[in-house]
């Protein structure tokens, strides 16, 4: 870590994208060291690259791939770095001021640029000090092993924050199918955790996948069913804790879905109902937050998940909001017109994963171009199914889309799809 | 075999493999209710980015549909892994050589 904070150059922001979950640890800890910025958008992609530049001009990239594409100045991460041992060398932990600005993280704003949320180090670390607690790790050092990414706020706070201040070890992988997600778990000693979401335990409940005793599986982006919390907990004979939060507030709450539907806030975390919104503050919560979804408060610190506010999308964990989308789409060049709909109705029976559609008005212009020039700007998980041509968009007279109209001219086009050459 | 084959004709898939190719293409448009039907699927495009257009949301759904059906277990440190999802056929062509169902 000293090494690596000796060569980071000398701009004061960077984005770690590092892959492999050990090295963006310590790429962090270096940049911290060095009095760096860690940039942590949600997506990678030339558009948010281009829009990270006019944030922080002077951003480089701190990679552990060689091959990677983003057009930043980069530092390759020292391919060949001995890994440490596992037992500490003994040297002090360096104090951090509790106001160094460790990191902003990006959220999609409306109008089409992402938007900075400050994260300053001694606010990150009560917040994870106080999930430790809530996950009832009792000092005891755990092994984790995360199938989320480093990057995302989720994975930054319980895979790399969390084991850097309770003294964890953590998987250095990011297994993706239920059979690596198994070898990666029986590779670590125990007490193991899993840090995960609803998508991957699903898979691995549905794959009938056998995982090693576990301490512990926590679970979080999406809130799981009551009956898929049960049954995690009995296939694999573990507590299932979840966590709930958002990329700009950091974690704020947990709870034993098995015990109760009901989530208990973070220490110091209050919820303030305001008309149809709620506001979080205190604790650790840098400053007044409007929440992305509707909840009740049932008690002093507790709330119950109701759903989301009506302009936001998750799709497998990932956020966006129809308004950032619609602004990607319109800022095409060639696209007269265009939205971004929803396809709630089929969620359930796709799985869980409700899917963006998308009707466009782009004269000469093909669904796959348009596709392409999307794909440059928005996370895949949000490209249009279907993307659907149209000639206009059905608007009324004071220029709004009646929900009605949209969801019949998507439904269809999605029967003329469907029945195509039969 | 040789890798010289005649100008005249290629030499043909064997015959269970296009049965096969119809069936997976049938499981992955119904388990990801894609929009787009089963005989449509260029069985040569990527199916992961470009092509078909999957992410990786997709690529978990279709290893349990192929986990559930034929036996198969996908696994990323496999050396074919980055070729499964060329095509529709390379998918095919795995499913087939592993199949325990």
């Amino acid at each position: 870590m000293r090494r690596l904070a000796a060569v980071l150059p000398a701009p004061a922001h960077l984005l770690n994208v590092c892959a492999d979950r050990y090295r963006f640890a310590v790429g962090f800890a270096a940049s911290l060291l060095a009095g760096k910025v860690s940039l942590l958008p949600s997506t990678h992609t030339p558009e948010v690259i281009k829009q990270l530049r006019l944030f922080a001009a002077d951003v480089f990239c701190l990679t552990d791939d060689p091959r990677c594409p983003i057009d930043l100045p980069r530092v390759i991460y020292p391919q060949g770095a001995p890994a440490p041992d596992t037992e500490a060398q003994s040297w002090p932990p360096p104090a951090l001021d509790a106001d160094q600005v460790a990191a902003y993280v990006f959220t999609s704003g409306s109008t089409g640029s992402p938007l900075p949320y400050r994260k300053t180090w001694g606010r990150l670390v009560n917040c994870v000090r106080f999930e430790a607690q809530c996950l009832g790790l009792n000092g005891q050092a755990h092994t984790l092993v995360g199938t989320v990414p480093p990057q995302h706020m989720y994975g930054f706070e319980s895979t790399v924050l969390m084991p850097l201040q309770g003294g964890h070890a953590l998987g250095s992988g990011r297994p993706f199918y239920p059979v690596d997600i198994c070898s990666q778990l029986e590779a670590v000693p125990a007490p193991r955790m899993l840090i995960s979401t609803p998508v991957h335990l699903r898979a691995l409940l549905a794959t009938d996948t056998r995982l090693p005793p576990m301490a512990l599986i926590v679970s979080a982006t999406a809130p799981l069913s009551l009956d898929l919390a049960h049954e995690v907990e009995r296939r694999f004979g573990t507590r299932l804790l979840e966590i709930y939060g958002s990329t700009e507030t950091g974690q704020i709450a947990s709870r034993r879905t098995t015990a109760t539907l009901e989530w208990q806030l973070f220490r110091g975390v209050r919820l303030v109902s305001k008309a149809e919104q709620t506001w979080a503050e205190g604790g650790h919560v840098e400053q007044p937050t409007l929440m992305c979804d509707v909840l009740e408060i049932t008690a002093e610190e507790r709330f119950l998940l109701h759903g989301r506010l009506s302009d936001l999308v998750n799709i497998a964990g990932k956020r966006s909001s129809l308004a950032y989308l619609n602004h990607q789409l319109n800022a095409i060049p060639g696209v007269k017109d265009g939205v971004f709909v929803l396809r709630e109705e089929e969620a359930a029976a796709a799985h869980g994963v409700s899917r963006v559609a998308a009707l466009v008005v782009a004269p000469g212009m093909s669904s796959a171009a348009l596709i392409r020039e999307l794909r440059k700007r928005i996370d895949a998980v949000f490209l249009p199914r279907p993307l659907v041509l149209l000639e206009r968009l059905p608007r009324n007279e004071t220029g709004k889309l009646p929900r009605e109209s949209v969801h019949s001219l998507l439904t269809t086009a999605l029967k003329r799809s469907r029945s195509a050459s039969r | 075999m040789s890798d010289n084959a005649s100008p005249l004709r290629q030499p043909a898939r064997p015959a269970d493999n296009t049965e096969l190719q119809r069936e997976v293409a049938g499981l992955v448009v119904a388990a990801l209710n894609l929009d787009v039907a089963a005989a449509d699927i260029d069985p040569k495009a990527p199916l992961y980015g470009e092509g078909l257009g999957l992410d990786s949301i997709d690529i978990l759904e279709i290893a349990l549909v192929v986990s559930k059906q034929y036996g198969v277990q996908l696994r990323a440190d496999s050396e074919q892994n980055e070729q499964i999802f060329r095509s529709l056929e390379h998918l095919v062509d795995y499913i087939s050589a592993h199949r325990t169902k």
